[in-house]
Order: C-alpha cells, then sequence, then structure tokens
C-alpha cells in the first residue's frame, strides 16, 4: 500500500492551486475579496472597505459589489471543483497550476440576484453550492451573509457554460 | 439653478462604489437614465482575455437602474434593489467603454421595475440585458 502524502505537501499543493487561481481574477483583487479553505470547502471574504458603500447616508454596501461578490464566489466555487478534480486525480500539473496555468473559466450565460436585507458596513461572507456540473453546464447556488449566518443579505443563482475540455472544440 | 443631470451626476458620483468603478451619468429622463464606464485593467474578470468581469457589468447595470427610478415622475426619495437578474449575451470588448441605459416601466405604490440594456462600442449587438425589481420609499407626508 501506499504510504500517505506529508499533510504539509497536500495543503501546500492545494492551497497554491487556490491561491493560482483567484489571484489570476484582477476584479478579485481590486474588490479585496480573499477565500478560506477547509478542505475542499470555500468561504469568500470580503472585507468591508469604504470605497464598497453605494449608500452614503446608511453606508450599506453597493447593491453592486455585493453582486459582484457573490458572482465571484459562484465563479471560483465552480471552477475549483473541476480543479480540485483534476488536481487530485494527478490529471494536471500542480507545479504548472501554481504558476499560473490554469483551466480556462467558465462564462456567466445569466445571474439572477436576491437582496435580502441592506449590506451593512462589516466583513460578508460567501460561499457557492455547486447543484449541477455538466460537460457543457453548470448551475450554482450562491448566499451571502455577515454578521449571523443564519440571516443571509443576499441569495445569487447562476448558469454558466463551461470551457471546452483539453481537445473539445470550443464555442 | 443647477440642471437636473447636473445634480443627479454629482449625486452619482457621490457613491463611493460608483466612483471607485469610475461610473459617469450620461443622461437622464423621466424614469430613464444612462450611466456609463470606462474598460480597466483592474475590472477584468478574465486575465487570458482581458474581458471586463461580469461583476463590474452587473454594477454598472445596477446603478443605472437605481438612476432611472429616482428620476422617475413618482419621485421616490430613496430606492434599494429587491431583485436583479442579468443576461450576458456576449464579453464586452477590452479597451470599450460599457454603457447601461435603463428604463423604469412601471411603478406602484411600493415597486419600480426596471429593464436595462448595456452595450459597448458596437451599440447594436447588446453586451448584457437586466431586469430588476426596485423598493420604492415615498415621502413621509404622502404615506400620512
Amino acid at each position: 500500500m501506499k504510504r500517505p502524502e506529508p499533510v504539509q505537501v497536500v495543503k501546500s499543493r492545494r492551497d497554491a492551486a487556490l491561491a493560482a487561481l483567484v489571484g489570476a481574477v484582477p476584479y478579485i483583487q481590486f474588490l479585496g475579496i480573499r477565500f478560506d479553505r477547509r478542505g475542499d470547502e470555500l468561504t469568500a471574504v470580503l472585507p468591508f472597505d469604504p470605497k464598497l458603500v453605494g449608500n452614503p447616508m446608511l453606508q450599506a454596501l453597493h447593491g453592486g459589489v455585493t453582486s459582484s461578490f457573490l458572482e465571484v464566489t459562484a465563479l471560483i466555487g465552480l471552477s475549483w471543483v473541476s480543479l480540485w478534480d483534476d488536481l487530485e486525480a494527478g490529471l494536471i500539473d500542480p507545479v504548472a497550476v501554481a504558476a499560473g496555468q490554469l483551466p480556462p473559466l467558465p462564462k456567466t450565460i445569466d445571474f439572477t440576484v436576491d437582496y435580502l436585507r441592506a449590506g451593512l458596513p462589516r466583513d460578508a461572507y460567501a460561499r457557492a453550492k455547486v447543484n449541477r456540473s455538466g460537460r457543457r453546464y453548470a448551475s450554482v447556488q450562491v448566499e451571502a451573509w455577515q454578521d449571523n449566518r443564519e440571516r443571509p443579505f443576499a441569495l445569487g443563482s447562476m448558469h454558466c457554460l463551461m470551457p471546452p475540455g483539453p481537445g473539445e472544440p470550443g464555442e | 439653478m443647477k440642471d437636473r443631470l447636473t445634480i443627479a451626476r454629482q449625486f452619482i458620483q457621490a457613491l463611493p462604489y460608483a466612483q471607485a468603478l469610475g461610473m459617469e451619468l450620461t443622461e437622464l429622463g423621466a424614469g430613464t437614465a444612462c450611466v456609463s464606464m470606462a474598460w480597466d485593467a483592474r475590472f477584468v474578470g478574465d486575465p487570458a482575455s482581458g474581458v471586463l468581469h461580469g461583476g463590474a457589468i452587473s454594477a454598472l447595470m445596477d446603478t443605472a437602474a437605481g438612476a432611472a427610478v429616482m428620476s422617475h415622475p413618482a419621485a421616490p426619495v430613496s430606492t434599494a434593489t429587491l431583485d436583479l437578474r442579468i443576461e450576458y449575451m456576449r464579453p464586452a470588448t477590452p479597451g470599450q467603454r460599457v454603457s447601461a441605459r435603463a428604463e423604469c416601466h412601471h411603478v406602484t405604490r411600493s415597486v419600480a421595475f426596471v429593464r436595462i440594456i448595456a452595450v459597448d462600442a458596437d451599440e447594436d449587438r447588446a453586451v448584457a440585458m437586466g431586469t430588476g425589481a426596485f423598493t420604492v420609499d415615498r415621502p413621509k407626508a404622502v404615506c400620512a
């Protein structure tokens, strides 16, 4: 039987892949979003910043910040599922991934946001759930909350066009 | 007296996130508004192609929609997005300005319904289309 890899090796391979995936997208950096990882589960974190405000009276987050945060979380969540599977199965080279050679990102077909309550001037968190990830299409749900996990402030639902796999013709 | 467009333009520019994305109000009617923003490397979603992130487009469309609601003759004192659905038909061409044109086509006592279309320099082919429902906050005196 094969000996399990040392935990540090596994961790650093996964963290390097995630950092490369997230770090490659300028708009994620502009918003200041980072991702916490527990195994394969990701939580997106949007630290509050005064530039993210849409209503100066209430200091509420701009609706576009909320939708951007949800969309970023959904897209990274979806990409991460396939990246994780390929990485764990040894189908792609972790060194190349960490160096920025990433598979193409899925493309958003449509996105619906349900604004449940105003985004407060505090850090926000979000998690995505991939309900279906087919060869061509995917459907992802995403939920964002602030102080209280049981009281989400926005929900999103997204359909995506998956990137063609190796050897498949593109759009 | 300053005209409506100037006042509304200053209002949009006072919204921190609208300012952060460099949004500019270019037109304002009775329930219609056009808001545009320049392409910027910081707002890119696909590093391989330089295409703007859908989130940046949705922020622009949300702002245009809010401006259209505020400009409606029903004259709400404020508004907030209840729900927004956006369809992304094609990537916005890198380097080109994106404009979102919103029309608040129906207003009830409490809800405003809005349609939004986003285009780049090729105005005949929409980049994205959206529909949204917004809250309508009436002046206190009217509600009493």
